[in-house]
């Protein structure tokens, strides 16, 4: 493992507070859980854990481990190694805006590497680290599964698509002023007709 | 006469508007129950219901129709596997782990036609005699999942599907299950085992999951977009299905085409159409022209390259593909042009199965990290020729070697490489040696 993703550091971390669900997520935990069949809790392991992250600001701590294999009643060790497992878990804390730039073959061949210059240069971060004033995190991560749409990157849970350096800028500027992004393709497509 | 003949023929080349099963595959129109109706979906599902479940197993079968996952077995001979009237819980498992590189196509069904998906996984459950069935979904693919949770409702609240389905007295529950970044869960053993909660790792088989499958029940696992044609096929007759493209290679497939094209796009056609046709017609060609054409990836990143001449005449369909040396895949095509160094895409391949080797068998772990290692030494012309012969040999051990097809994934494109550029590796090395 190359260890170049939040989520592929094993070395889990504990945040100092105690992790406790939310009124929210406990109802919401109720409603995953009755997806699956009774004796097989275990199966909610994975949607807890996006619970858990998105409650802890965008990491999973031993805390948030702990609650979980309470909550469903599993081992420790079998929520942690989920949780090391699968990149999208980000194993320690993140900043605000977790930007992941798709580096695999199609991205590639239509520049991704200047869309990675524009990013760590705007955002004043390298590769795998996460800015001063803690609002960007920057990754490289593999196909994320817009290669029509190449290059494309990820911030948090949204798609941005057919960049180019101009509006890759852009894209982090207004993130920085606070400024709505259109999300999906950034030169008009409405997705990935020919156009 | 011969005009008319000749527009006719021209007329046939290109798939009919209203041949297309995905008529929103780019989002114009409402992706959701309004559009889906306009569409045809559900207009008679309880008909199909009423038909014996064998009798929809046959027809899915007589429409030849191929699994679009990547490895294009029978749809409707996978179907038949599955136990008949066991009293167990049997399982449809809907594989929408989308990731291999180049690939974008299933995306598309979910955001844009998701109720194709919907009423595929009930027809097909129904099939198979599974009153559950679970999409698993990438879980970079948020919006995606948004969208495919809006319309699961859709469905409930109109009676569709849930209790007694479309009145047909079958009840039938449809779940999502977010995956979390990891490609080597579109293994169909390894999506049950984080279905189940578990790291992603591949199963032996036997026993196949026809027999234990999720949670040691009967299941099936299919491809999005061939659970989402079913519908289709079943409305217009397996007949109609066959009569696009060729014998065994039948039907609409949507195609990916990424890199180095003009206006690289997502689009459905017919089974079997030249390769050429796809990339001049439908992406603008290639950037520089097709004479700056390097080499096509023809089904995403494991299946080997085609050199150009290949290009110029080969057909996108299963046999054709692999009468050339290469595959169908996923149909994820990716274009590579003369300004790219064709090594450095294998090594972002070989990069990327590194990273996604699930660990469990030792010619894989290891391998994938030792061929990425040669690669990027490849890359840099440091590896002389009978390096790369132990390369290539070394991909042979990994090949075959492991309890799923990962490592053969890895193996391939570096053997697809040496096979067309070797010369162009040895010179890339006497160039470096010079220079030193």
């Amino acid at each position: 493992m190359s260890g170049n993703h939040p989520g592929l550091s094993n070395n889990f971390s504990r945040s100092g507070e105690k992790f406790s669900w939310s009124k929210d997520n406990l109802r919401s935990i109720k409603n995953i859980i009755s997806k699956y069949p009774k004796g097989r809790e275990q199966s909610a392991v994975m949607p807890l854990l996006y619970l858990a992250q998105e409650q802890n600001n965008n990491w999973i701590s031993i805390e948030c481990i702990e609650t979980i294999a309470e909550t469903l009643n599993m081992p420790k060790i079998r929520v942690t190694e989920v949780a090391s497992f699968y990149s999208m878990y980000n194993t320690r804390p993140v900043g605000e805006n977790l930007v992941q730039i798709c580096r695999t073959s199609p991205c590639w061949l239509r520049g991704s590497n200047k869309i990675a210059k524009t990013i760590c240069k705007e955002t004043k971060c390298e590769i795998n680290d996460t800015s001063d004033d803690n609002k960007f995190t920057v990754v490289e991560v593999e196909c994320l599964g817009a290669c029509s749409n190449g290059p494309m990157i990820q911030i948090n849970n949204d798609f941005f698509e057919d960049l180019d350096e101009e509006s890759t800028k852009k894209i982090i500027d207004n993130i920085k002023e606070g400024k709505p992004n259109v999300i999906g393709s950034q030169n008009g497509r409405r997705s990935s007709e020919n156009a | 006469m011969l005009l008319v003949l000749k527009m006719a023929g021209e007329v046939q080349k290109m798939l009919n508007e209203k041949d297309k099963v995905f008529q929103n595959l780019h989002g114009f129109q409402e992706p959701f129950i309004e559009g889906a109706l306009k569409r045809g979906s559900w207009s008679n599902t309880k008909e199909i219901l009423s038909k014996d479940q064998n009798d929809i197993i046959e027809l899915v079968k007589s429409s030849q129709l191929r699994g679009r996952g990547g490895a294009g077995f029978s749809t409707g001979l996978k179907w038949s596997f599955m136990p008949k009237n066991t009293g167990k819980q049997h399982y449809l498992v809907v594989n929408a782990d989308e990731s291999e590189p180049g690939t974008c196509k299933d995306r598309e069904i979910i955001r844009n036609d998701p109720h194709t998906l919907v009423e595929g996984c009930l027809i097909a459950s129904y099939a198979i005699q599974a009153t559950k069935c679970y999409i698993y979904i990438r879980g970079e693919y948020h919006h995606e999942y948004v969208q495919l949770e809006k319309a699961i409702e859709e469905a409930y609240e109109r009676g569709f599907i849930g209790k007694n389905a479309c009145g047909s007295g079958f009840d039938f529950d449809l779940y999502v299950h977010r995956g979390a970044g990891a490609y080597i869960c579109g293994e169909e053993t390894a999506l049950l085992e984080s279905l189940e909660g578990k790291k992603g790792q591949p199963r032996l088989k036997p026993p196949f999951p026809a027999g234990v499958g999720l949670y040691g029940m009967p299941t099936t696992i299919n491809n999005v977009e061939s659970i989402a044609v079913v519908p289709t096929i079943l409305r217009r007759g397996p007949d109609w299905f066959k009569s696009i493209g060729a014998e065994n290679n039948t039907g609409t497939k949507i195609f990916c085409i990424s890199g180095n094209v003009n206006k690289p796009c997502t689009i459905e056609e017919e089974m079997g159409i030249p390769l050429k046709e796809l990339v001049e017609k439908h992406c603008d060609g290639v950037e520089g022209g097709w004479d700056n054409l390097k080499a096509i990836v023809p089904g995403g990143s494991s299946t080997p390259m085609l050199p150009k001449n290949i290009c110029e005449s080969v057909l996108m369909n299963f046999d054709d593909l692999k009468a050339n040396g290469s595959g169908l895949g996923t149909a994820g095509v990716i274009v590579v042009n003369k300004n790219n160094d064709i090594a450095e895409v294998i090594e972002r391949f070989a990069h990327f199965y590194k990273h996604e080797s699930c660990g469990q068998c030792t010619p894989c772990r290891e391998g994938t990290g030792w061929m990425h290692r040669m690669m990027q030494r490849l890359v840099r012309g440091e590896i002389s020729p009978e390096q790369i012969e132990l390369l290539e040999n070394v991909t042979k051990q990994v090949e075959g070697h492991t309890i799923c097809a990962l490592g053969d994934a890895a193996a391939w494109p570096i053997q697809g490489l040496i096979k067309n550029f070797k010369s162009e590796l040895i010179s890339k090395y006497n160039k470096k040696l010079k220079a030193s």
